[in-house]
């Protein structure tokens, strides 16, 4: 157990390598209510929300879900988030537990501006996320909600296990899967229910430990690793999620777009080494000059059983032959573009 | 509750050491240890040959959360070292005190032995 964001919360269960795989083979439940809810209502919420994020969130329509960072002036990342369109006037956003107290001071300081009214709901909500490709089934096994109609990143809202619930097909681990967000004092009544539907399908808990080593090995980009206030998204490879184009002058639109015309001088890229010494964050990346960056995430991929990892480096180092070292021995990093294993479209 | 064999010695450090009946002594981490790490990745050994004084790191357990240094329990020379380890490093997890062990040594001392802590003294310190 850790301290995680304030929250007291399980690395793993079991063991993080096989909790991980269980969700690529089965299902894995995960209990994510630190994360951080806020409705944003009123008659310019849709204005106000495509104003502070970078993806066109004039695209979304009653039932749709958005990813998007959400940008400094620099461009820069104040978070990433999930747009949730529940009505005209009515947003849902999923925030990082992390960065809820800092993300609700940005919003509100940029909505004085619009007619919009900004309610931080996170203590109200409890959330699960049931994962893999067992996950449809277990919890069908709980509603009379057609899941088969929630297509990926779209909700609809219904009952699960009696518990009421916006059932969100999202996840952070390459899987299908969906996010249960729910009443706070209705989640132990909900972990259990999908758990004992979920066990006779493989399903099994999975701690914080999974979650990161899942998310890795989809590609997923982590807040305070592959973007912070200092890597923007299109420095994180994350350019398709910065619409410039979309007609609104968003929150930093004019850094990303000189970033855009001028290039990243450093950009993310993803790595696995063949080898089983895990590549830890902060570790510095050498290029044949000397150093040209830092590891950013690194683990063991349960799956292929070799490291894997991140790091931001200069972008003209980046198609040079990399290395890091390990306790004397230098490992050569073989860049590759995620997932790091074969995932079923989405 | 970690599991403590009662025939073994241990260092504060988490090592186990089983004296041999021919002086020799085969040294591992122990359940506690184990637990602690989480998955056990890799297992770094030294060669056959190197000498370590006590309390000297003598290899490296990773993590998925973590890599940790080994520490010698005693003084002594490496006879041989678990090489299975490289393959599965997860026999550790799975067998700390069998499968899993890590060294035998050549002790420098055998009487050094003494001074490690007793199984009920160890599931003192972890308990």
């Amino acid at each position: 157990m850790v301290d995680f964001a304030g929250w007291y919360m399980p690395v793993q269960y079991r063991s993080i390598l096989e909790e991980h795989k269980a969700v690529r083979r089965a299902a894995g439940l995960f209990d994510v209510s630190h994360m951080g809810e806020v409705d944003v209502r009123g008659p310019e919420a849709g204005r106000f929300l495509n104003h502070l994020v970078t993806n066109d969130v004039g695209r979304l329509f009653p039932g749709r879900v958005l990813y998007s960072p959400m940008c400094y002036p620099t461009g820069g990342v104040v978070d990433d988030l999930l747009v949730y369109l529940r009505g005209p006037e009515d947003y849902f956003l999923c925030i990082n537990a992390g960065n809820i107290d800092k993300d609700l001071a940005w919003i509100r300081g940029q909505a004085a501006r619009f007619n919009v009214v900004v309610t931080d709901r996170s203590p109200d909500y409890a959330q699960l996320a049931v994962q893999g490709p067992k996950a449809p089934a277990i919890v069908q096994a709980l509603t009379s909600v057609r899941l088969d109609l929630v297509e990926y990143y779209h909700f609809t809202e219904g009952t699960v296990a009696g518990v009421p619930c916006l059932i969100s097909r999202t996840g952070y681990t390459g899987e299908d899967g969906f996010e249960l967000y729910h009443p706070a004092a209705e989640a132990r009544r909900l972990a259990d229910a999908v758990l004992a539907a979920g066990v006779p399908y493989g399903l099994e808990l999975a701690g914080l430990g999974a979650r990161d080593s899942l998310r890795l090995e989809a590609g997923y980009p982590l807040y305070g690793h592959e973007i912070t206030a200092e890597i923007s998204p299109l420095t994180a490879g994350l350019g398709w999620t910065v619409k410039l184009d979309k007609g609104v002058d968003f929150i930093g639109r004019a850094a990303l777009a000189s970033e855009k015309a001028a290039g990243s001088a450093k950009k993310i890229v993803f790595f696995k080494t063949g080898d089983r010494r895990i590549v830890r964050s902060g570790s510095p990346v050498l290029g044949p000059e000397g150093e040209v960056g830092r590891v950013v995430s690194g683990t063991l991929s349960p799956i292929l059983n070799e490291a894997i990892g991140s790091a931001l480096v200069d972008a003209n180092a980046a198609a040079e032959p990399l290395a890091v070292d390990i306790r004397g021995a230098k490992i050569a990093l073989q860049i590759v573009r995620p997932p790091f294993v074969p995932l079923k479209k989405l | 509750m970690s599991n403590v064999p009662p025939d073994l010695k241990y260092a504060k450090s988490h090592e186990w050491l089983k004296l041999e009946s021919d002086g020799t002594a085969t040294v591992g981490i122990t359940d506690y240890a184990q637990n602690s790490l989480g998955d056990i990745t890799f297992v770094q050994l030294p060669k056959v040959g190197a000498a370590f004084k006590a309390g000297e790191a003598f290899g490296v357990v990773e993590s998925v959360k973590a890599a940790s240094d080994l520490y010698a329990p005693v003084a002594g020379t490496v006879l041989a070292v678990n090489g299975a380890l490289d393959g599965a490093p997860e026999k550790v997890n799975q067998s700390p005190f069998d499968e899993g062990w890590m060294l035998k040594l050549q002790l420098a001392a055998p009487a050094a032995v003494g001074a490690l802590l007793s199984a009920d003294d160890y599931a003192k310190l972890v308990g």
